[in-house]
């Protein structure tokens, strides 16, 4: 049987998560739990209770009870059938209005949609004259890792889809093994580094940062390293009292690897992000500056501020 | 007595500048004359805002439009401005900016300043790159300071050369309305390293517009084409002799079904619109002596290379109203301006789109079988028609109403088929966020894949730059906010401030799409 993803939203057209025009394909789920996550609603996935279905002012809801339900165990990594039920949302119908968002008692979402690997292929078929490649991102991508190997295998082995190139843009959580079944397949990551103390970092997601440092350096090694991410929230991430530190580490990271600056802003975020500090233009731009003086190179700054 | 008194108000008006105030005064005298002569069909039409003359004046004394063929008089001096041929580079710059002068069109500067690096690359011989870098960015000034018209457009490209790379380079660092500028893009001739270049300055100030340029030649004959004013595509030599527009939204309204407005009140309203065409070319052909101008003299133009502009807008309400009747009352048809607001509809639907296809399809058919007494190989151009400052309600050609507009991709995809009908040209704007000026890559890939996909022209503005496109043309954001206190020296803005105001394409509110590290923004 084919794999399935758990999608959240595909965007057919965007500039900024990797190199060119991207079709980039977000999947639910996340194993971190950042509390500054702009969109909280992708981290858990819907269990399926019901109770956002009565509250859908368009009946684009709907609960299911079906035999052949698919639904996908972040245990297994992988699409298993089980017998339960399964909510069924209408796009067509939805007014985007996010009451179901509100009434989740998982802060997740029913407006997900499932996509065989054929289905996404159609997809990225269909947008293929218009974009460089596609990347995957979250949610956190490589928490459905056999989807995602499968769709760049199918891409690389086509004959129409091979020049596309495929990314994933990931939060570094994923262990070597894994990482090695990807790499064959894979043209780029961009890893997020949300701080530089192992405090720091457990404070804002809620897990450690080994892991990601072992996926930057395992990434860099196989020359799979496209950029580095730093989101930077003034107060809360620790860049600017480890400027040293930092700026040494990603100083003997492979010359091409971006390192990419990201201002913290407070769209979506939960209750205690939104007591953070913004981050300014001039923030980001003291930033680049101490890593520009550290030697650091190949600095990207962000698109815009909002 | 309203002549007088409009005459007061122009000659007393604080804001016009001299030069304004007698272009307009001569557009009243030409409107006190009678209107030439059409049937009360026609005038009724015209009255119900169903068929449109763009106001080019009730004696039509100029085409509206004039491509004259800059190279053979670049070639040959001119007796009549007792100019020799040009010999050198600034001999060509020299003759050009005087020919400039001469070349009349609606608006009273041309419309069409040539193919220039085509017109100039023979003369660069012996200049080096920063010689010529230097004498072109002061005449890139000159046209913007005495020529101030947005309409006013310069065509470069497809082949690489050190001029269109030149004129790439100054248009982006000075960032003027004057002139519009088209890049011309041939898969098979164009450097790929090139049309990058023009993707990176639409990023930087939505300037070039890209022509499909294939598509364009096979459209016109070996003596060539241009693209002048905002995205017409009209034979060189030759030029527009002027354009009426149909307003489809209108004719939509007065049917009763799709079948009928298939069969009963497209075709009626063509044919009125016809009687206009023909009409108005009959003054300026018979009447008017234009064609007895040095310009045909001297062969830069021939006549028989001007033909009337069929053009065409409202695409948008009309497949919505369209779609609306059979289950609808005619009563509310009326008030769907705004039917897809969530995103149904015109441009969204599957339905709805393959009826604007069917619409496209059916003009095109009648303007390919309909013969004309001036006009190109006997007819009519096609022309989806980008909007005036006067248009509230409705949406300019085919496009896509404003602040509905799905993601470019769809949006490409959506309007793509349209593109092979309109023959004289067709401007789909995309709006794209400001997140692409860090990413020209992702603008390039997203033109290569609309021209290939059977887009004719490209354009894009790019959120929130200062420079962008209000319905066809080219403004600065920031003159239309000083406009209204202070007049402009450009006569565009004026427009562009009206239009501004009437479709609130400014007004849009940006939507953001949150992405954890990097948001989208949309407009
Ligand atoms: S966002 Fe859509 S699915 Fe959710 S409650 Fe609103 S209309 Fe229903
Ligand atoms: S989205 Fe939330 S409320 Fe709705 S069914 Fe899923 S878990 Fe329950």
């Amino acid at each position: 049987m084919s794999k399935h993803a758990i999608v959240s939203q595909i965007l057919p057209f965007s500039c900024v998560d990797g190199p060119g025009s991207r079709l980039v394909i977000f999947l639910q789920g996340c194993n971190y739990q950042c509390k500054n996550c702009h969109n909280p609603h992708t981290i858990s996935l819907c269990d399926a209770c019901g109770d956002c279905v009565e509250h859908c002012p368009e009946q684009a809801l709907t609960l299911m009870a079906s035999q052949d339900a698919l639904s996908y165990d972040i245990a297994l990594q992988g699409a298993v059938v089980k017998e339960k039920s399964h909510i069924v949302w209408n796009s067509s119908l939805c007014s985007q209005c996010d009451t179901c968002l509100a009434v989740c008692p998982k802060k997740s979402t029913p407006k997900t949609s499932n996509y065989t690997i054929e289905q996404m292929l159609e997809v990225i078929s269909s947008q293929r004259h218009f974009i460089d490649g596609i990347t995957v991102s979250g949610g956190e991508a490589s928490l459905q890792l056999p989807f995602v190997i499968e769709l760049f295998k199918a891409i690389k082995s086509s004959e129409h889809l091979s020049h596309l190139n495929c990314m994933i843009d990931t939060n570094g959580s994923l262990p070597p093994t894994g990482w090695h079944k990807l790499l064959p397949f894979l043209d780029g990551a961009m890893v997020d580094l949300k701080a530089w103390q192992q405090d720091t970092h457990h404070y804002i997601t809620g897990r450690d940062n080994h892991p990601v440092f072992k996926s930057i350096e395992l990434l860099a090694q196989h020359h799979k390293l496209y950029e580095v991410r730093l989101l930077h929230i003034p107060g809360i991430t620790d860049y600017d009292v480890e400027i040293n530190a930092l700026a040494t580490y990603l100083q003997q990271l492979p010359s091409d690897t971006r390192v990419k600056l990201n201002a913290f802003h407070h769209h979506g975020v939960g209750q205690v992000a939104s007591t953070w500090p913004q981050c300014t233009q001039a923030d980001i731009e003291a930033l680049a500056s101490q890593l520009t003086q550290r030697g650091v190179s190949n600095i990207a700054l962000p698109a815009l501020y909002i | 007595m309203a002549l007088q008194d409009n005459i007061v108000q122009i000659v007393s008006h604080p804001q016009l500048s001299p030069k304004q105030k007698s272009n307009n005064l001569a557009l009243e005298a030409e409107n006190s004359l009678p209107y030439v002569a059409v049937s009360e069909q026609v005038n009724n039409a015209m009255t119900d805002g169903i068929i449109c003359d763009m106001f080019e004046g009730h004696a039509p004394f100029k085409p509206r439009y004039v491509l004259p063929d800059y190279a053979k008089y670049l070639q040959q001096g001119s007796e009549y401005l007792e100019l020799a041929p040009a010999e050198d580079f600034d001999d060509a710059l020299n003759a050009l900016t005087i020919l400039y002068h001469h070349v009349p069109s609606v608006t009273n500067i041309p419309v069409y300043l040539g193919q220039l690096d085509g017109l100039l690359m023979p003369f660069t011989l012996g200049l080096d790159n920063d010689a010529i870098y230097r004498k072109l960015k002061r005449f890139w000034i000159l046209l913007d300071r005495t020529l101030p018209d947005a309409f006013m457009h310069v065509n470069i490209g497809p082949t690489d050369n050190i001029i269109c790379r030149t004129i790439l380079r100054i248009d982006a660092e000075l960032q003027q309305i004057a002139p519009n500028l088209t890049f011309m893009y041939d898969p098979a001739v164009t450097p790929d390293d090139l049309l990058l270049l023009a993707t990176t300055n639409i990023c930087q100030c939505s300037k070039p517009h890209i022509a499909n340029y294939p598509l364009h030649a096979e459209t016109f004959d070996e003596r060539g084409f241009g693209i002048v004013s905002c995205y017409n595509a009209l034979p060189l030599a030759g030029g527009a002799n002027t354009l009426v527009r149909l307003n489809l939204k209108q004719v939509a309204i007065k049917a009763t079904s799709i079948a009928d407005f298939f069969e009963q009140t497209l075709t009626h309203y063509c044919q009125l619109t016809y009687e206009l065409i023909e009409a108005r070319s009959a003054f300026l052909h018979q009447q008017s002596h234009f064609f007895d101008s040095f310009l045909v003299k001297e062969q830069l133009i021939d006549e028989s290379r001007f033909a009337p502009m069929f053009g065409i807008y409202g695409m948008a309400e009309a497949v919505n109203i369209l779609q609306a009747l059979p289950t609808r009352g005619l009563a509310d048809v009326g008030s769907t301006n705004s039917v897809n607001q969530s995103g149904n509809g015109y441009g969204h639907e599957l339905e709805a789109n393959e009826l604007g296809l069917r619409i496209s399809a059916a003009l095109d058919k009648i303007v390919k079988s309909t013969p004309v007494t001036y006009g190109y190989k006997g007819r009519a151009l096609l022309h989806s028609q980008s909007g005036i400052s006067l248009d509230k309600g409705v949406t300019p050609g085919v496009r896509i109403p404003y602040g509905t507009e799905p993601d470019p991709i769809s949006h490409i995809q959506a309007l793509a088929k349209h593109h092979q009908y309109y023959t004289a040209g067709i401007s789909d704007i995309l709006t794209i966020d400001e997140t692409v000026k860090s990413n020209p890559q992702a603008m390039f890939q997203l033109c290569k894949g609309a021209l290939s996909s059977g887009f004719r022209e490209f354009t894009a503005n790019v959120a929130n730059n200062d420079l962008v496109r209000v319905t066809g043309y080219m403004v600065k954001r920031s003159d239309i906010e000083t406009f209204k206190q202070c007049g402009s020296r450009t006569n565009t803005t004026g427009l562009a401030a009206e239009a501004a105001t009437n479709t609130g394409i400014l007004q849009r509110q940006a939507r953001v799409i949150a992405h954890e590290q990097s948001p989208l923004v949309y407009e």
